[in-house]
């Protein structure tokens, strides 16, 4: 994986409460591009033209590749013996500790746009706040994930523009996917004990959300949609709390790697 | 993706739709149109052609472009071009365009033989 390889001499003797904190809050991120990249490659030959399902697939293998680096570091933190196929194959629905937006369906296209351009515009600020992380993993993987990611903000914002400001049809397809994702943002900028424990290393998700709200409420109004005022929200995915979907989602996921334990290409 | 589907021809072409950007204004879809895609490789070289793919409009014909073209660091540099803008020459008029030019060997540098003792030719 990226970036120096982990020198735990500086947190595992004197701060074990700080590094049980960075591996909770690398697994929850770790966590959180793992599921959407399996939701994403979901959409693999259901795309409505070929060129969107490349892409699509591009941008779930970009997540797959943050979760692999994050999920790695995770395994190295805990110092369990566990590496990243442990992590992503071998937990179930209450050890994961994503946030819930990522695990809903899929919808119609326009849902899976919506959740990307929200989660997307979320991953831009988290990783260009980890740029200055006193992590030397997170700062690196941050130096690239955030020209990932801002690929994948935009591919978002392409869509609901049109979408939004196209037919009435797309109208209306458009916001009622904004009204299906709303309840799960404000979950996204919610704070952990993790993140109050780690100043200087985690992104406070609080400070996020300036600069997600300007760039998604521009959005949202290029493309003549309002943003829906939710009348109950998410909470609780850091802590292994999830909706139903999440518990759908795994089997699938990981049915391969149990069925034949240390299967390798 | 499809490189030959709806390959240019001098003929009419039929309308794939308006490629200005409002393509997604235009009601509802008759299939979007195709854009002809240039990717230079790098800097000093010329774009080449390297296929064709569909896409609502200009900005999602680059990104598409992007996507199926450039995942293996192919290019620093992307030209998409409306598949109906480009005039090409017909397969019905390749003997009139080309023949004459196969018997005229003397067009050719290596025709010449070059004088001994000619330096810097």
């Amino acid at each position: 994986m990226i970036g120096p390889p982990m020198t735990s001499t500086s947190t595992s003797s004197e701060a074990p409460v700080e590094q049980l904190a960075l591996t909770s809050y690398v697994l929850g991120l770790g966590d959180d591009a793992l599921i959407l990249a399996q939701r994403l490659g979901q959409w693999i030959t259901r795309a409505p033209q070929i060129e969107e399902d490349i892409a699509l697939g591009n941008i779930a293998l970009d997540l797959l590749g943050q979760a692999r680096t994050l999920l790695s570091y995770a395994g190295e933190l805990e110092a369990a013996g566990r590496d990243e196929d442990d992590l992503a194959f071998l937990r179930d629905e209450r050890e994961f500790h994503n946030i819930q937006l990522v695990e809903i369906e899929n919808g119609d296209f326009a849902v899976t746009m919506a959740r990307q351009l929200i989660f997307s515009a979320y991953q831009y600020e988290l990783y260009s706040a980890l740029l200055t992380s006193a992590d030397p993993t997170l700062s690196a993987l941050a130096g690239k994930a955030v020209k990932e990611v801002d690929y994948h903000r935009d591919h978002a914002a392409m869509w609901v523009l049109r979408l939004g400001d196209g037919t009435p049809e797309s109208h209306g397809r458009m916001q009622a996917a904004l009204d299906r994702v709303g309840p799960y943002v404000d979950e996204i900028f919610d704070s952990t004990d993790a993140v109050t424990a780690l100043p200087g290393i985690a992104a406070d998700p609080a400070a996020l959300r300036p600069g997600w709200t300007a760039y998604v409420q521009n959005v949202i109004a290029g493309a003549t949609l309002t943003f829906p005022t939710p009348k109950w929200r998410s909470r609780g995915g850091r802590d292994g709390y999830h909706s139903e979907n999440l518990g759908h989602l795994l089997p699938e996921m990981q049915n391969l790697h149990r069925s034949h334990p240390g299967a390798s290409w | 993706m499809t490189a030959n589907e709806n390959p240019p021809t001098s003929g009419p072409v039929p309308d794939p739709g308006p490629a200005d950007g409002n393509a997604h204004r235009a009601g509802p879809r008759k299939g979007w149109p195709l854009w002809e895609v240039f990717i230079r490789a790098r800097r000093g070289l010329s774009h080449q052609h390297v296929g064709s793919l569909h896409a609502p409009d200009a900005a999602m014909a680059l990104r598409n472009a992007r996507d199926v073209y450039t995942r293996r660091g192919e290019g620093v540099s992307i030209w998409v071009v409306p598949s109906r803008s480009i005039t090409a020459s017909s397969p019905d008029e390749k003997d009139p365009f080309f023949d004459p030019a196969l018997d005229k060997a003397y067009r050719h540098p290596t025709f010449y033989d070059v004088p001994e003792g000619v330096a810097h030719l």
